[in-house]
């Protein structure tokens, strides 16, 4: 089990690598404009130059990696060019926001997600049907109309839960959870339509297995059979379509936040990016992608627990 | 034989499985899905002809104006028309998600192609490349892709195309793999076919379907990301995209909240199909269909007159029919009016080819009939209780007093839970020990059904241990709660010929020490000739005869048993004698 | 002396262990012959290595050392493309008659893939086609419909109809009685011995069940985890066994008469107490 998890925290390990030198490469391709979108229109040529040096633009890129891996591994992600504000600093203030999002998101669709894709799979006929009809409808709307449509109904039409804005739980927990509730319903719908499709041909498939029969022919009671056997062998495949569902979900944040006007990792990457805001971009990748490595670690851990076969990989 | 290939094999000669296209074309989700996309990409390409208005004609008079004969759905925070932006913002967004479809699907099936082929260090590299580009959040690379190329829509469409490339090559490449290891491509090797002709006759159509699912499924997801893009103003401004359209529209969410409903529904519409389309072509290939629910006055089974038997049988079959509805009002019978009595302490041998309703028979008994199955007439009486018109008594019955032995070792164990476990909760639930007792016991049972290392076996999983392993554990389990009656699914074809002997001898062992009596299911007469002392010979569903087993395997009476007996290979002639019969002897082979 | 057509000499086939670990040999250095219009039948369990040798000799496992002679030219060591050359004299017939026909392709189509490799022209291909199918026993318009249509034995006469259509002069036959019903199996075994005779093709018979191979081979080889440890005349291999591991086989196959089985069981007893 410990050979298992350290295999998949070297390729954790190099996943960051690979998201890091690709963003920094990027980044740093085109970096004419920025001196004089920090300093404004104004600016003189000389002044230009010396931000550009201060900046340390005029050194190679590669230099500029290294020192930037160095200060990253110490928890020293540099200061934003635009803002001159560290880095580390206004990562760690927005995480918690894109955190509540993401996984609340996560929790919330394990558990919908289970519990449509076993009525599903269980009861057939009409429950079925309109299960797949969630499905759909949820696949269709893109995220961030959802939560558009959410806002105008449950918002502006419905006062029942604020428009815009994030709560922080130490302020006020109801607050807080008051001020998710419509991001995360409109996250979670595709992803509640993936996870439970998967969820319900799993089941389905395992349920036909030989051994399902032997079970039922040791007198076990059918609750049992379904719940504890069946269920077991459907979760892995499960878990593997919500660990991808994870991935699509930090890039849905990006757009959710702007929508409900959250202040969180998604808008600071976008505006970091038009700007050109080299560190911040760069902080913002590397907590991201250390956010997936984290989940995905976590899922492959209860996935080896619950599979031992899943182990030898 | 798993319970759906049980009830495929039963299932009449199906008319011929129809071809994809017009399976998909019964499916009316799927015509539904098909004609909605049809229309909006028809109404796209035609936009420029039936756009009632300039798209990017600005009046501020009639800004925000509600939908009215000139304009059909109003006009936007510009005063431009709402409908002619929505056509003509369809040619852009269609057009992108084809642009990331087209490179997904190049990237992803050549390099499936290859890795999935060849293998090697390709393979390795690229299933590499495509788990790390599966874990990089794409919205997040776009963005600083876009640093890079600009706000080019169709560039950046590129890229996502290359990012979403591993879902396609994840599904060609198992594809292939499959198909590698199918025996009609060694087939073709050996006929001599070249790779490539190989890939393309045989992979190639496997995959085909696979990847037009998901290629539906990249389509939506792209329109998605395009529209999330544009939504952040990160497209170009001056170009009419549904995108850009909700963009505008959200920004004055106040004033015109009906702005953002018609971008929405497009994009959901367009979605929504594409999803629709995929799911009814996956149904479509599935093929799998639901077994016809039988009307109720078919349904009824008959009542059937019980006829009682004396304390010495275990078991008696009494015209047992059963069958699987094929339409609303028809079935197909599989066994028919098949009757024996099985004696204390007897072992009874249910013999037949394939097809003949043997392990239909067995499972009747167990009450492990696959969902469909109708019994539609006949008793099984065991100890005074018909379990047919009892089934409460029959599932109060299963796994104590009424013990199943399966065919094949390897798939009748739960891949996810130690044998241990398999074998300890019966015996808790059924003979109420304590986990200590029942751990003992099992270790017992371990060691009598000849396992070499109980201690290890308990803790393994199915996966570590053989075949053979693998069916002493279920015989194991089989006799945990001590039964009266077993009934033994062919046991030992599936194992090798000198492991089955062992397993012969430990079920007669089994048997004496007992007193069980079993009903075993075999095609092997030899079997019958080591272990039964009654046989019953099935054909088609029915028993053509039955009696002791000494006299019927030497003296058969029926012409089907004769003929069954007469292809045992047991007294053939080794072939040079044959040839020499048949004046064709080959030179001599000294 | 009678010729060989195919000789192999101490043959080792590995493949790759998983990981770190030792690699599997699957045949430790095996030998035999075949001579033209014979049949060599292969017996043995799960795991002696059968099946691979079969599938050395048809080119589909990896050979680490040791050669396969086929009409005194080497197979072993050959590129692709001259191993497909020399292939149409050597071909197969598989277990599985479920999985060894392409499901999406017709009769004749499976038919002619082999024929149009060769470079065999339409016309010629499609009247051969009949041809085959008539040596089977199967009726000549099946060439129109699917795999599915059929049952099990007709699947393996029309697997063994493209095993025949580039004349082979040797069929390696994989287990290809196994999954057929006790009657199908015997029509089909006999129709094996029936194109042997008419055509003089001979054949490595590879199956588990030493009454199978007697009935229809010359000479038979026994296999254990990877070594041949009995080859000679087919009567005397099957019903005299002179190694102890095919005594132990012998004995463990039951017959249908219950006399002799019982026989057979003491037998088989007393190998296991002589042997431990």
């Amino acid at each position: 089990m410990w050979s298992f998890v350290a295999r998949r925290l070297a390729g954790g390990l190099a996943l960051l690598v690979v998201a890091s030198s690709l963003t920094f490469l990027l980044m740093n391709i085109n970096t004419s404009g920025i001196a004089l979108r920090i300093l404004g229109d104004q600016a003189t040529a000389e002044q230009i130059a010396a931000k550009e040096a201060e900046l340390g633009l005029d050194r190679p890129i590669t230099e500029r990696f290294v020192e930037w891996i160095g200060g990253a591994v110490r928890g020293d992600f540099g200061v934003s060019w635009f803002t001159s504000e560290s880095v580390w600093h206004t990562v760690m203030s927005r995480l918690p926001v894109t955190l509540s999002l993401v996984v609340g998101t996560v929790l919330v669709t394990a558990i919908i997600a289970t519990a449509l894709g076993v009525l599903a799979a269980t009861r057939r006929g009409a429950v079925d049907r309109v299960v797949q009809v969630i499905s759909v409808v949820g696949a269709a709307a893109p995220n961030f109309w959802m939560g558009l449509m959410l806002i105008i109904i449950f918002a502006l039409t419905l006062p029942i839960f604020p428009a815009t804005g994030f709560v922080y739980p130490g302020t006020s927990l109801v607050g807080w959870a008051s001020s998710i509730v419509l991001p995360i319903t409109a996250l979670s719908l595709s992803a509640v339509s993936a996870v439970s499709q998967q969820v319900r041909s799993a089941f389905i498939e395992v349920e036909s297995r030989d051994y399902v029969r032997t079970l039922r022919s040791r007198g076990l009671s059918e609750r049992r059979v379904l719940f504890l056997h069946v269920l077991r062998g459907a979760a892995t495949p499960a878990l593997t379509v919500l660990a991808l569902q994870f991935v699509g979900l930090l890039g849905g944040a990006v757009v959710v936040e702007r929508v409900f006007a959250l202040p969180g990792l998604g808008e600071t990457i976008a505006s970091a990016t038009t700007l050109g805001d080299v560190p911040l971009v760069m902080g913002v990748v590397a907590i991201s992608v250390t956010l997936v490595v984290v989940v995905n670690l976590v899922i492959d851990i209860i996935t080896g627990w619950i599979n031992p076969k899943a182990r030898l990989s | 034989m798993s319970t759906e290939t049980a009830a495929a094999a039963l299932t009449p000669s199906a008319p011929a499985p129809r071809s994809l296209t017009r399976r998909l074309l019964h499916n009316p989700l799927g015509i539904l899905a098909i004609g909605t996309i049809g229309t909006i990409i028809l109404l796209s390409v035609l936009a420029p002809l039936i756009a009632p208005h300039d798209p990017t004609y600005v009046d501020l008079s009639i800004a925000f104006d509600p939908p009215s004969a000139q304009h059909l759905l109003g006009a936007d925070s510009a005063g431009r028309d709402v409908l002619s932006r929505l056509l003509y913002g369809g040619r852009f967004t269609l057009l992108g998600a084809l642009i990331s479809l087209s490179v997904a699907i190049l990237v992803g099936l050549v390099s499936g192609l290859v890795a999935g082929f060849y293998g090697g260090w390709f393979d390795t590299l690229s299933d590499l490349s495509s788990s790390l580009l599966m874990a990089m959040p794409s919205m997040m690379l776009l963005l600083a892709f876009r640093v890079v190329v600009g706000p080019s829509l169709w560039i950046t469409m590129a890229i996502f195309g290359v990012l979403i490339s591993p879902s396609v090559f994840r599904l060609v490449r198992s594809g292939v793999r499959q198909v590698r290891g199918e025996l009609y491509v060694d087939a073709a090797r050996v006929s001599g076919l070249s790779d490539t002709r190989i890939i393309a006759r045989h992979v190639l159509s496997v995959v085909r379907a696979p990847i037009i699912i998901q290629g539906a499924v990249i389509g939506g997801i792209s329109i998605a990301i395009q529209s999330g893009l544009e939504f952040l103003g990160l497209g170009d401004q001056s170009v009419p995209t549904w995108g850009l359209m909700l963009s505008e529209g959200f920004r004055n969410l106040y004033i015109g909240p009906l702005l953002t409903v018609w971008p929405g529904l497009a994009i959901a519409l367009t979605i929504g199909s594409l999803v629709l389309f995929g799911n009814a072509l996956r149904d479509a290939l599935e093929d799998r269909p639901t077994a016809p629910r039988l009307r109720a006055d078919v349904a009824r089974a008959e009542r059937t007159e019980v006829r009682p038997v004396g304390e010495d049988i275990a078991l008696s079959v009494q015209g047992l029919t059963v069958g699987y509805p094929i339409s609303e009002s028809s079935v197909k019978t599989v066994i028919e009016d098949v009757s024996f009595d099985l004696r204390r302490g007897q072992i009874l041998g249910l013999v037949g080819e394939s097809g003949s309703g043997k392990t239909q028979t067995a499972w009747s008994i167990l009450g492990l009939l696959p969902r469909g199955a109708i019994t539609q007439s006949g008793a099984i009486l065991h100890q005074g209780v018909d379990l047919i018109a009892d089934r409460e008594a029959q599932r109060a019955l299963l796994g104590r007093k009424l013990a199943y032995v399966p065919q094949e070792p390897m798939s009748n164990l739960d891949p996810l839970f130690t044998i241990g476990h398999q074998l300890t909760f019966p015996l808790r639930k059924h003979l109420g020990l304590t986990s200590e007792e029942a751990r003992r016991r099992a270790l017992a049972l371990l060691d009598r059904v000849g396992i070499k290392n109980p201690e290890r076996t308990m803790s393994a999983y199915p996966h570590e241990i053989s075949g053979g392993m693998a069916q002493r554990v279920l015989i194991a389990g089989a006799v945990s709660c001590d039964p009266d009656i077993i009934v033994a699914d062919e046991p030992t074809t599936a194992l090798d010929v000198t492991v089955q002997a062992e397993i012969l001898d430990l079920l007669r062992e089994l048997q004496a020490e007992r007193g069980l009596s079993m009903v075993l299911v075999t095609h092997n007469f030899g079997v019958v000739a080591d272990l039964c002392d009654a046989v019953a010979v099935m054909q088609n569903g029915r028993i053509v005869e039955q009696g002791e087993a000494h006299s019927l395997l030497r003296d058969p009476q029926h012409p089907y048993t004769q003929s069954l007996l007469a292809s045992t290979l047991d007294s053939t002639d080794p072939r040079a004698v044959a040839d020499q019969k048949h004046g064709t002897p080959m030179e001599a082979t000294r | 002396m009678t010729e060989k057509l195919l000789s192999v000499d101490d043959l080792v086939v590995e493949f790759p262990g998983r990981r770190r670990s030792e690699p599997f040999r699957a045949l430790k250095g095996v030998s035999l012959d075949i001579r033209p219009g014979e049949t060599v039948g292969l017996v043995g369990e799960s795991g002696s290595g059968k099946t691979t040798l079969g599938r050395a000799i048809l080119g589909l496992a990896p050979v680490a050392s040791g050669s396969i002679t086929f009409e005194g030219r080497s197979l072993t060591g050959l590129g692709r493309r001259e191993r497909r050359e020399m292939g149409q004299d050597i071909q197969a017939v598989f277990q599985d008659p479920y999985t060894s026909l392409n499901p999406a392709m017709t009769i004749e189509a499976i038919l002619t893939e082999p024929l149009g490799v060769q470079g065999v022209s339409r016309q010629e291909a499609r009247s051969r086609v009949r041809e085959l199918l008539d040596a089977v026993g199967m009726p000549t318009d099946a060439g129109g419909r699917r795999p599915y249509e059929f049952s099990g034995g007709q699947r393996q006469r029309i697997a063994i109809a493209r095993a025949l259509a580039l004349r082979p002069k040797l069929i390696v036959c994989d287990e290809p009685v196994s999954a057929l019903d006790l009657s199908t199996q015997a029509r089909v075994l006999d129709l094996f011995i029936d194109i042997q005779r008419r055509t003089g093709v001979a054949y490595l018979f590879v199956s588990h069940d030493l009454m199978v191979v007697r009935h229809i081979s010359h000479r038979v080889a026994v296999m254990y985890h990877g070594d041949i440890v009995e080859f000679g005349d087919g009567d005397d291999v099957t019903r005299y066994p002179s190694h102890p591991y095919t005594q132990k086989l012998l004995a463990a196959s039951p017959v249908s008469d219950p006399e002799e089985q019982r026989v057979r069981r003491e037998a088989r007893r007393a190998l296991a107490e002589a042997g431990s």
